[in-house]
């Protein structure tokens, strides 16, 4: 592989870890959860990916259309780790939730089934909030407790990029600790060391 | 149609010279191969000639075959500057772990000073 990645020399914590309920800025109750294998909710992750709006992609991901969606996610459900926000409607006690929200890290690896220790490989990561859950802080709440649940499995060194002028996600990124780690080019590159 | 492809000596550059000889053959455009200088890629600027120049013998396609030295982007958009090119083709990115389309500076670079249509091949 090309050039080595560089992280920051301080590790960043400690973030959260799941399950948690959150009160959104709309007081709305969300609860992150982190699944033991994406498989048991990817149905109603695909259902998100299918609401997500296209103009608010991120290089080429979510795929768009059902098929594409699912075939993305089972691609890299197996080794990937994954929390997920639901949002349950107001007074529903036991009805439906809807997955709002949805944040992942894939180990950067050749063979991630020979993966040893979580801390041997690199981790990229990706964090998706649909379009009437935006600006609330869920973003900020979810990527936290994605991190604190990295760090409980063994995580250290997680790396993104991002479109240079996607500044929410910059701003996101940079407030829980990410640093800009070189290449100059349509995507920033950034990264961060958990303790 | 005169067309430059420029290749860098990743798995991408292998891909993009190899649908750029089919479109040839389909065609009849006059293509130049550029192999430039990237020291952090997977081949070297000697293999990739090496296998480029094999590719195109295969394939039975009479292209001009060059090096160009020094940084890869400006050596590539210089050498369509100084020929008679209608369009120029490089790589169209890789794919992270994610599955994210990553273009790298060079790609930038290529795109925002080649005086040519460019084309991104995936
Ligand atoms: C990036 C994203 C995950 C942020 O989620 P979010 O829930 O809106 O984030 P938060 O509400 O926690 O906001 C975090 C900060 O980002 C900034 N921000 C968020 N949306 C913004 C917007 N549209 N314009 C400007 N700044 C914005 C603010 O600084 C905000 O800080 P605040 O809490 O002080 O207002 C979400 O916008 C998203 O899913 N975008 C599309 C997909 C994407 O680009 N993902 C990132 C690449 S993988």
């Amino acid at each position: 592989m090309g050039r080595a990645r560089l992280y920051p020399d301080e590790p960043s914590g400690p973030f959260p870890s799941p399950p948690s309920t959150i009160e959104d800025r709309e007081g709305r109750d969300i609860e992150i959860r982190a699944p033991g294998q994406l498989t048991t909710d990817l149905d109603a992750v695909v259902e998100m990916y299918d609401q997500f709006d296209p103009t608010d992609r991120a290089q080429g991901i979510p795929p768009t259309g059902e098929d594409r969606i699912r075939n993305w996610l089972e691609t890299i459900a197996d080794e990937s780790v994954n929390v997920i926000a639901h949002h349950k409607p107001n007074g529903d006690v036991d009805g439906d939730t809807e997955v709002i929200a949805h944040a992942m890290l894939v180990p950067d690896a050749d063979d991630p089934a020979a993966i040893e220790n979580n801390s041997d490989i690199e981790w990229e990561l990706a964090i998706f909030v649909l379009q009437d859950y935006q600006q609330a802080g869920i973003g900020t709440h979810l990527l936290k407790h994605l991190l604190g649940h990295a760090s409980d499995v063994g995580i250290e060194r997680v790396w993104l990029t991002v479109e240079r002028w996607n500044n929410p996600a910059i701003a996101l990124y940079e407030r829980v600790g990410f640093e800009a780690s070189g290449t100059e080019s349509f995507e920033q590159e950034m990264s961060i060391r958990l303790e | 149609m005169n067309v430059l492809v420029g290749l860098g000596g990743s798995d991408e550059s292998v891909k993009t010279l190899r649908q750029t000889i089919d479109r040839t053959q389909d065609v009849g455009d006059d293509l130049t191969v550029a192999v430039l200088e990237k020291p952090e890629s997977k081949r070297s600027q000697g293999e990739m000639y090496e296998e480029a120049d094999s590719l195109l013998s295969e394939a039975g396609v009479d292209a001009d075959l060059v090096r160009l030295e020094g940084d890869p982007g400006s050596a590539l958009v210089d050498h369509a500057e100084q020929g008679e090119f209608d369009q120029l083709v490089i790589g169209g990115g890789t794919l992270s772990p994610m599955g994210k389309i990553q273009l790298g500076p060079i790609t930038e670079f290529v795109l925002l000073n080649a005086p040519t249509t460019v084309k991104l091949v995936r």
